[in-house]
């Protein structure tokens, strides 16, 4: 197998040159005017899609997105009625569902794919984009903290979790009498909110403009 | 940023392989043990699925099957054929396993739905003697199975698709 040859090019051009994340293809950068959509021309990949008051957009739904994290897991999503018992169940009781013996690692997944990845994932986001958002310079390790919120990406799972509480529903639907609770409302505000974040944020440009602010 | 390196590979194929190996558990012991007026029930997964089919819960029932059996029986297939194409010469072209990758990288999470309805249905279902929903074994080997896939995918370097592709060396943003 062969590998790609390495290509010549003056080391003043160095800054001007953009790897695509998804293909490694070497591109030109160029300037992205608002509301633009720039893609790499071999995969397609959007590289940036920089829009008006994006940072503070951003962390305005981050914020939003951490208070509906407190509250989906203090209140009840579920309910349900039946022979006169009654049972109602909060994001902490589903976490401890599997606390039995054989499952108990089961808990701690489930607390940190519906809980603590996500609010690790705004926190750090508020963190990198706050001082973005008023002009400031990066805080200090606002790249490594931006990194690790990119990591986490995958494994915020809330919005798999509603999912799963409306196939929950269905299956109990059958059994008893069943009520939604105000965390299941959060939760669906949540995912309506993460949706919207992720789709209005584009790594190279917030790396961009941490590379411009920053303190040399 | 580093660049793409082969032996990469070798961490997406263990990953795969851990992933197969407890996915055949996961689909072989109970997933949820139900208790109503003292008959207990298991349920594989399935079975779960063949349930909610039989009491006419069809499109609930699909969006089970197809997040706990055909995607990941789809990602294994799929992560093996992309890892193969690295070092062997397949028909599809780079643009094409591309994209099947991003889908695989875009659903992979979404087999988590069934650990989920387990705990819920878990949680929710304590009615003493009337009815009360255990988790099963299963549950444990069918979420590891779903973590070492997404890490199996996570472990993939898209860029060794574009490897021996050639074209410009440098192209503009467009």
């Amino acid at each position: 197998m062969t590998r790609p040859t390495p290509i010549q090019f003056d080391p003043a051009e160095l800054d001007s040159l953009l790897a695509c994340p998804s293909c490694d293809a070497l591109l030109r950068d160029r300037e992205v005017t608002l509301g633009e959509v720039s893609r790499c021309p071999r995969c397609h990949h959007a590289m940036e899609t920089p829009r008006s008051l994006a940072m503070t957009r951003i962390m305005m739904l981050a914020m939003a997105a951490l208070i509906l994290v407190f509250a989906a897991v203090y209140f009840p999503f579920l309910r349900i009625d039946a022979e006169g018992f009654s049972s109602s169940s909060t994001v902490i009781e589903t976490i401890l569902a599997y606390s039995g013996s054989r499952t108990g690692f089961l808990s701690f997944t489930l607390a940190a794919l519906i809980v603590f990845i996500p609010a690790a994932r705004f926190i750090a986001l508020i963190y990198v984009l706050g001082p973005m958002a008023i002009g400031w310079h990066p805080a200090p390790y606002a790249g490594t903290a931006f990194r690790i919120a990119g990591y986490l990406r995958p494994w915020a799972m809330a919005e798999i979790f509603i999912v799963g509480v409306a196939v929950a529903l269905v299956k109990v639907a059958g059994l008893a009498h069943v009520t939604v609770g105000p965390a299941f409302w959060a939760l669906v505000a949540l995912v309506i909110v993460t949706i919207f974040k992720d789709t209005s944020m584009s790594r190279v440009t917030v790396w961009k403009t941490l590379n411009a602010r920053k303190i040399s | 940023m580093s660049s793409p390196d082969l032996a990469s590979l070798q961490r997406v194929w263990a990953w795969l392989l851990a992933g197969l190996t407890v996915y055949i558990p996961a689909n072989i012991y109970p997933m949820l043990r139900t208790t109503t007026f003292g008959r207990t029930t298991d349920n594989t997964i399935i079975g779960g699925v063949a349930d909610l089919w039989a009491h006419g819960d069809y499109m609930v029932g699909l969006v089970v099957f197809v997040a706990s059996v055909v995607v990941p029986l789809f990602k294994f297939v799929v992560i093996a054929y992309l890892s193969f194409s690295i070092i062997n010469p397949v028909a599809v072209g780079p643009w094409r396993r591309q994209m099947l990758f991003e889908i695989v990288e875009f659903i992979g999470r979404w087999s988590m739905i069934d650990v989920f309805v387990v705990a819920i249905l878990a949680s929710l279902v304590q009615l003493d003697f009337t009815a009360s929903i255990k988790p099963g074994i299963a549950a444990v080997s069918f979420a590891l199975s779903v973590v070492f896939t997404m890490l199996a995918a996570l472990a993939f370097d898209s860029r060794l698709l574009w490897m021996n592709v050639g074209g410009q060396e440098v192209g503009d943003e467009t």
